[in-house]
C-alpha cells in the first residue's frame, strides 16, 4: 500500500512539475500574470508530493518491505536502522529519487525566498527548474522506478553493499547531490536572464547566495567522500583521480569560478556573458557527473546495474539541457553583453585569469576522464588514465592560479598599478620565499626534487595565507575605531573570503606534508611482532573473532606507542558480511591534528601462527586536507550570512510590492 | 571563447594611451595562442607518458604488448594458481582469458575482492622470463561484477577459440 502511495505521489509530482515547467514560462513571455503566479504554488506542490514519495520509500526500507524490488536488493533485516534509511539512496533508483527530491527542495526554497524578485523572474527561474525536474522525474518513472514490486516476495533482502554501510556514506550522497542540484538554481537564473534579457548587478546579487550555498554543499560532499575513501577502502589514499571523484571535482572547479565571476558581475557589472556561460557549464557538469556515475558507463561501486536504456535517457537529457541552453546562449548572449571597463592590471583581470585557469583545469580533468570512454566506444582499444596524468597537468595549472589568487585578493578593482601591488605584496612575497625554502631544510630534506616540491607546496600555502593577511590589514586600515571595532565593521562576506582562502592554504599544507612525509609499510606480522613507521611503533597483540549485527569480524589488536610510551590500542577489522561472500577491510585510525596513525589488516597467512599481512601508515597532517575543506565551507556560509543580502532583500521587497500595487491598479 | 571576445572588447574600450587598439588585440591573440599551446603541450606530454593500455593474456603470448613500459592485463585468476612466498607478502598467480595464461608476481597486500576464479586487473611490466611483474592489483568492488575489460578479453579469447575449432 505505502509503495503505491509513493508511486502515486511521484506521478502527481511529475504532473505538477510539467505544469511548473511550461505555463509560467509561457506566461512570462506573454505577460500573463495568472500563469506566472502558478510557478510558486506548483513548485511547492511538487515538492510536497516528492517529499511524500521520498517518505514512502524510506518507510518501505525501515519496515523491510521486500516486495519492493529496490528494498529487496539493497536492504536486509539485519541491517541497522540508520543504514536501512541510508540504503534508500544507496541504489541507482534511490539516488535519482533523492536527486529529484532535492531539486524539489531547492525550487521550493526559491519559491519561498524570492518574495523580493520580480514575478517574471520567479516564473522563469522556477519554470526552468521545472523543466529539468520533469526530465529527471520521467527518467525515474520510466527507467528506474524505485517502487517496482516483485513477486514472489523474498523472505530476506540481499543487503546494502558493505562498503556503503558506513556513517560517511549516509551523509556523502545527500551532501553531494545538494551541491549538484543546487547549481540548477544558478543555471535557472542564468537561463531566465537570457530569456528575459535582463542581466545586471541585481541579477548577480540574486543568484549569488544560491550558488554559494550549493558550492558549500558540494565542497562538504566531496570532503566526506574523500574521507570515506580514506578510511573505508583501507588503502589510506584520500584522492584517487577515479572517474567518479573527477565527476564531482569538475562542477566544483567551474562552480568556484562561477562564484567569483558572480562577485565581479555584482560589484562591477562586468563578466556578464562569461558568468552566464559558467552557470550553464557548472550545472551541465553536475548533470554529466550524475550521468558518468549512474549510467553504468563506468562500472564501480556507484553503478552495479548496467542498463543501456538508462544511459541513453540521461544522454538525451544531457544533450537537451546542454545543447538547449548553449543555443539560447548563442542567440541571446550578445544582446545582454555590454560590460564595464577595466585595465589589464586590476582585480578583474586576476579574477578573469583565474576563472580561465579553473575552467582549463576542469577541461583537462574532463579530457582525462572521458578520453578512455571515447576510445572504448569507438573500439580503438582500452586504456586507463591514471593519477600521474592528472597530477602532471593539474599541479602546473594550479601554481599560477594560487599566485593570482593572492594578487587578486589585494589588487584594486578597475585599475591597479604594478608598483602599488609590489609595495603592498612585497612582504608577503619575501616571507613566502624565505620560509618556504627554509622549511624543507629544517625538516631535514636535502634531495633536490623533494626540496623543490616541498618548497613549492609550502610556498603556495604561505602565499595564499600572507596575501590574505595583507588584504585583511589593508581593509581594516581604512576603518576607524579600536582594533576590535575595526574587526567588527568588516562585512561577513569579507570574513567569508578570508576564511575560505585560509582554507585553501590549510588544504595545500595538508597535501604537501602528506605527499612529502607519509610513510607506508606492508608487513607480515605474527602476534608479538612490532613494526615502526614514522617514529611510531605498532605492536601486534593478537587477533580474535568479533561478531557484528550483520557480519562476523576478525578483530586485530595493535598497541600504538611512541618513544616506548604506549599511546592507545587500535582495533582494525576484517569483516565478512553474511550476505556478501567477500571480506571487507575496516581500518583503525588514531587521528590527530598533526597526523594519523593508520593500520589495516590484509589477509590471514594461514601459517598456524596467526600471522597476518598488515598495512601500517603514518600520515602526517592528513587531517589538514579535510580541515581546509571545512574552512572553505565555513567561509562560504559566512559570506551567505552577510547582512547586505537581507537588507537589500527588504529594500527590494518594498520596491517590488509597490510596483505590483501599481500594476494591480492599472 | 566568449571570454576571449569579451576580454578583447573590454581592453579595446579600456585602452587609453600607449598601444593602438588593433595592436593590443593582436597582443591578446598572441597571448591566447601561447597559453593554448602551453596547455596543449602540457596535456599531450602528460598523456604520452601516463596512458596505460590494456591487454589480454592472449595479446601477451602473441607478443602484442609493449616492452619496458607499464600496461594492464586482465582476466580470471586461475583456480589453484595462487602461491604465497614465505615472506607472506609476495604472491604468484596466473591470469587467464580461458585461452592463454600469464604468470604474475606481486608483492604487497591484495585487495579484498581478489580471489581465485574471479576477475582481476593488474598493472605492471613484463620481465624477460615472460612473468608479469605487477605493481598494482585491482579487483573491483562487487563480487558478482566482472570488469568490462576482463569480460571483453574473455569473450574475445572464446571467439578465437571457436574460430580455431571450426577451422580444424
Amino acid at each position: 500500500m505505502i509503495p503505491e502511495i509513493g508511486q502515486f505521489a511521484l506521478i502527481l509530482a511529475t504532473l505538477l512539475m510539467i505544469v511548473q515547467g511550461t505555463l509560467p514560462l509561457v506566461g512570462a513571455s506573454k505577460g500573463i500574470s495568472a500563469w506566472m503566479a502558478l510557478s510558486r504554488r506548483t513548485a511547492q506542490g511538487a515538492f510536497f508530493f516528492m517529499a511524500l514519495a521520498m517518505g514512502c520509500l524510506i518507510y518501505s526500507f525501515i519496515v523491510n518491505d521486500f516486495s519492493v524490488l529496490n528494498v529487496a536488493t539493497n536492504s536486509n533485516t539485519k541491517l541497522p536502522l540508520a543504514y536501512r534509511i541510508a540504503a534508500s539512496w544507496g541504489s541507482h533508483e534511490g539516488s535519482i529519487m533523492i536527486w529529484v527530491f532535492m531539486l524539489g527542495l531547492w525550487s521550493c526554497a526559491v519559491s519561498i525566498f524570492s518574495k523580493h524578485l520580480p514575478e517574471e523572474m520567479v516564473a522563469r527561474v522556477l519554470g526552468v527548474m521545472g523543466l529539468v525536474g520533469t526530465g529527471l522525474l520521467l527518467f525515474l518513472l520510466l527507467t528506474s522506478n524505485p517502487f517496482d514490486r516483485i513477486f514472489p516476495v523474498p523472505i530476506e533482502g540481499r543487503d546494502l553493499n558493505p562498503l556503503l554501510q558506513d556513517p560517511g556514506m549516509v551523509l556523502h550522497p545527500p551532501m553531494l547531490y545538494m551541491g549538484y542540484v543546487g547549481f540548477s538554481v544558478a543555471f535557472a537564473f542564468a537561463v531566465a536572464a537570457l530569456l528575459g534579457g535582463r542581466l545586471d548587478a541585481t541579477w548577480a546579487r540574486w543568484s549569488r547566495p544560491w550558488t554559494t550555498l550549493a558550492w558549500c554543499f558540494l565542497t562538504l560532499g566531496i570532503l566526506i567522500g574523500s574521507w570515506w575513501a580514506y578510511y573505508e577502502l583501507g588503502w589510506g589514499g584520500w584522492w584517487f583521480w577515479d572517474p567518479v571523484e573527477n565527476a564531482s571535482l569538475m562542477p566544483w572547479l567551474v562552480g568556484t569560478a562561477l562564484m567569483h565571476s558572480l562577485a565581479v558581475t555584482e560589484k562591477r557589472g562586468t563578466f556578464k556573458v562569461w558568468t552566464v556561460l559558467l552557470a550553464i557549464c557548472t550545472f551541465s557538469l553536475s548533470l554529466l557527473g550524475t550521468f558518468i556515475v549512474r549510467s553504468g558507463v563506468l562500472t564501480s561501486v556507484h553503478a552495479f546495474a548496467t542498463d543501456p536504456r538508462r544511459g541513453m535517457f540521461i544522454l538525451a537529457l544531457l544533450a537537451l539541457v546542454i545543447g538547449g541552453s548553449l543555443v539560447l546562449f548563442a542567440f541571446r548572449a550578445p544582446r545582454v553583453g555590454a560590460s564595464g571597463k577595466f585595465k589589464l592590471v586590476s582585480r578583474e583581470s586576476a579574477l578573469l585569469a583565474n576563472n580561465l585557469l579553473l575552467t582549463v583545469a576542469c577541461g583537462t580533468v574532463l579530457l582525462g576522464t572521458l578520453y578512455p570512454l571515447f576510445l572504448d566506444a569507438l573500439k580503438l582499444g582500452k586504456i586507463s588514465v591514471g593519477p600521474p596524468y592528472f597530477e602532471a597537468v593539474f599541479v602546473p595549472l594550479m601554481v599560477p592560479t594560487i599566485f593570482l589568487m593572492g594578487v587578486g585578493a589585494v589588487a584594486r578593482w578597475k585599475e591597479a598599478t604594478l608598483p602599488d601591488l609590489w609595495t603592498r605584496l612585497r612582504w608577503a612575497l619575501v616571507v613566502t620565499v624565505i620560509v618556504s625554502v627554509a622549511i624543507p631544510f629544517i625538516l631535514g630534506r636535502t634531495a633536490p626534487t623533494s626540496v623543490a616540491l616541498l618548497a613549492l607546496g609550502f610556498g603556495m600555502a604561505l602565499w595564499v595565507a600572507t596575501s590574505a593577511v595583507v588584504g585583511f590589514l589593508d581593509r581594516i586600515k581604512h576603518v576607524g575605531g579600536s582594533f576590535s571595532e575595526k574587526l567588527a565593521r568588516q562585512p561577513r562576506s569579507f570574513w567569508g573570503m578570508f576564511v575560505a582562502h585560509l582554507g585553501i592554504a590549510v588544504f595545500i599544507v595538508g597535501v604537501t606534508v602528506v605527499k612529502g612525509f607519509e610513510a607506508e609499510r606492508d608487513v607480515k606480522m605474527t602476534p608479538g611482532d612490532t613494526v615502526s613507521v614514522g617514529g611510531y611503533s605498532f605492536r601486534f597483540v593478537g587477533i580474535e573473532d568479533h561478531p557484528g549485527p550483520n557480519y562476523q569480524a576478525s578483530r586485530g589488536t595493535f598497541e600504538l606507542s611512541k618513544d616506548d610510551k604506549v599511546m592507545r590500542n587500535l582495533y582494525p577489522e576484517k569483516r565478512k558480511y553474511f550476505s556478501f561472500g567477500m571480506p571487507m577491510t575496516e581500518a583503525a585510525i588514531d587521528s590527530g591534528v598533526f597526523g594519523d596513525r593508520y593500520v589495516s589488516l590484509g589477509e590471514p597467512l594461514n601459517d598456524g601462527k596467526q600471522s597476518w599481512s598488515v598495512r601500517v601508515y603514518h600520515k602526517p597532517f592528513v587531517t589538514w586536507i579535510w580541515g581546509g575543506c571545512i574552512l572553505m565551507t565555513l567561509g562560504g556560509l559566512l559570506a551567505l550570512s552577510d547582512r547586505r543580502y537581507r537588507v537589500n532583500a527588504r529594500r527590494e521587497a518594498g520596491a517590488v510590492s509597490w510596483t505590483s500595487v501599481k500594476l494591480e491598479k492599472a | 571563447m566568449s571570454a576571449g571576445q569579451e576580454m578583447t572588447q573590454e581592453t579595446t574600450v579600456a585602452s587609453s594611451g600607449g598601444l593602438k587598439p588593433r595592436h593590443k588585440r593582436f597582443l591578446w591573440i598572441i597571448f591566447g595562442l601561447v597559453f593554448i599551446a602551453a596547455i596543449v603541450a602540457l596535456i599531450l606530454n602528460a598523456f604520452g607518458s601516463n596512458i596505460t593500455y590494456f591487454y589480454s593474456p592472449t595479446d601477451v603470448t602473441q607478443d602484442k604488448v609493449p616492452h619496458g613500459r607499464a600496461f594492464r592485463i586482465g582476466g580470471m585468476v586461475e583456480g589453484g594458481s595462487l602461491v604465497r612466498d614465505a615472506d607472506g607478502l609476495t604472491v604468484h598467480f596466473k591470469v587467464t582469458d580461458t585461452a592463454q595464461v600469464v604468470p604474475v608476481v606481486y608483492t604487497g597486500i591484495l585487495p579484498d575482492l581478489f580471489a581465485e576464479n574471479k576477475g582481476v586487473v593488474a598493472q605492471g611490466k613484463l620481465d624477460e622470463h615472460g612473468v608479469f611483474q605487477a605493481t598494482q592489483v585491482l579487483a573491483k568492488h562487487d563480487e558478482n561484477y566482472v570488469a568490462p575489460e576482463v569480460a571483453a578479453a574473455m569473450s574475445a579469447a572464446q571467439k578465437e577459440h571457436v574460430m580455431e575449432t571450426l577451422k580444424q
